[in-house]
């Protein structure tokens, strides 16, 4: 296993079409496990109100933010309109042995 | 509280560009951590599911009342009849829309995102509030809820102004500086507020849309010039105003009367109990607390969200009179006495609320010394 790669969870802690909060260090991540049993990351906190992605809501690939609804596609970080407008940074996964690890960087 | 701070406050300044704005974000009352009702994540995912169905057959209900006493309203012009016509369309049009506009703006009552953005721009003109500056607004007051200097949208500031209500009541005093803005905007410029809470990258977005409400006006117009009768701005333009007085009657239940500057929904948002035309209308925002805590549930589902949550909530009002038996002298009690306002009383189970360490302006000031 290489250096940067973090454990971040079970694969089984997170359930289809969900998200997960991931803190490592002061840094905090929101892990996602799609529909189709595909996993992601993308920062912790929404780019507009600093607010946990993973008290959100996920539909399909995106992930609104719990705060004032807020819509990103978590599989590729970009904000989906008002109230957002920064895109959200994503971060590298791999499934090893049934644990989710992340490439923080 | 330091002397200096409560001479400060004394001197309740709303403006989110005022001193209270800068002591806010000082207490720790901006952008904060506000509590939460405890519930199991699979129930509040269930609870959040979107569904299209219920929106598009209170939607297409909606327009066809809409029509409906349109045409009835059309219909019997110049006599007697037209007066419930309109009165009707006029609520339909203005009060109703409040609430589209409201639910549509946190794209939760449909699950396609199109018929949301579509209701929300539709609803934000009959109401009158430009949807672009009043999404950010809203979402400010969804960030700072009745939090002095940094909600733009508390309804009733202390101390309270009467006439401004009853004024509220036909939009009297909110219209006019909505088409000022509508003509601000048109040329490009935003008020300074605005650009508190507008990013720059929306700018465009709103002077666009404020020339669309231009052009629609003026199209409204010269219908009215061609056939000499205001009956066009009786169904497109001034149900704006003679509608609103639905939407004040529901809307200062919201929070008028209840604290300010607390991190608690519970203490400062009602949730009242309304009968099911209501409900309709208001598309269950009779529920607002249950809104605020949790903006993500749709309204359909706000009934079920309060039964979850209401043992660690105050209790509910069972009727709009019960309500306005609180409001109506509380806000009187506020004229003389601007730092009155209701305590609300949680269950004796509740949970705590999370209070930030700095004292709050709802205090009493301290004499100086």
């Amino acid at each position: 296993m290489s250096d940067n790669w973090i454990k971040a969870c079970k694969t089984q802690d997170i359930e289809p079409e969900d998200v997960l909060r991931f803190d490592h260090g002061d840094r905090t991540f929101a892990i996602y496990r799609s529909e189709d049993d595909k996993f992601y990351a993308t920062d912790g906190l929404c780019t507009h109100a600093r607010v946990h992605l993973a008290d959100g809501f996920v539909m399909g690939n995106l992930i609104e933010c719990p705060k004032h609804n807020g819509r990103f596609d978590y599989t590729t970080g970009q904000a989906k309109g008002a109230p957002v407008c920064v895109n959200l940074k994503t971060y590298p996964v791999k499934i090893e042995a049934d644990e989710v690890f992340i490439q923080p960087g | 509280m330091p002397a200096q701070v409560s001479a400060q406050i004394t001197a309740r300044n709303y403006s989110l560009v005022g001193q209270n704005s800068k002591l806010a974000e000082e207490m720790g009352l901006a952008s904060a951590q506000w509590y939460a009702c405890p519930i199991p994540r699979k129930r509040l995912k269930e609870l959040m599911q979107r569904k299209d169905g219920p929106a598009i057959r209170d939607t297409l209900l909606w327009f066809a009342l809409l029509a409906l006493t349109g045409w009835l309203g059309w219909h019997f012009w110049g006599t007697w009849y037209c007066v419930p016509a309109f009165i009707v369309y006029g609520v339909l049009y203005c009060s109703c829309s409040d609430s589209r506009w409201h639910e549509c703006g946190h794209r939760t009552p449909f699950k396609t995102t199109w018929m949301n953005d579509f209701v929300y721009e539709m609803a934000s003109f009959m109401v009158l509030r430009e949807s672009t500056p009043w999404r950010w607004s809203h979402t400010r007051h969804h960030t700072d809820t009745i939090i002095v200097g940094r909600d733009p949208e508390i309804a009733v500031p202390r101390p309270p102004d009467i006439p401004g209500i009853i004024m509220a009541f036909a939009s009297l005093k909110s219209g006019p500086k909505e088409y000022k803005k509508v003509l601000l905007h048109c040329f490009g410029k935003l008020t300074a507020e605005e650009k508190t809470y507008i990013p720059e990258m929306e700018y465009g977005k709103v002077f666009w849309t404020a020339r669309i409400w231009a052009l629609i006006y003026l199209a409204t117009l010269a219908w009215a010039l061609a056939i000499h009768s205001i009956l066009p701005f009786m169904l497109i333009g001034l149900p704006s105003f003679y509608g609103a007085w639905l939407l004040v009657i529901f809307g200062l239940t919201q929070h008028a009367g209840l604290a300010e500057n607390v991190l608690d929904h519970r203490l400062n948002c009602r949730t009242v109990y309304m009968n099911p035309i209501f409900r309709f209308v208001y598309w269950n925002m009779n529920y607002h607390l249950e809104h605020h805590m949790f903006p993500m549930v749709p309204y359909h589902a706000l009934p079920a969200l309060h039964e979850e949550v209401k043992s660690d909530t105050p209790r509910p009002y069972n009727s709009l009179i019960e309500a306005y038996r609180e409001i109506i002298p509380a806000i009187f009690k506020q004229v003389k006495d601007p730092y009155y306002f209701v305590k609300r009383e949680l269950p004796a189970n509740a949970k705590l609320t999370a209070a930030p360490d700095a004292p709050l302006p709802n205090a009493q000031p301290a004499p100086a010394s």
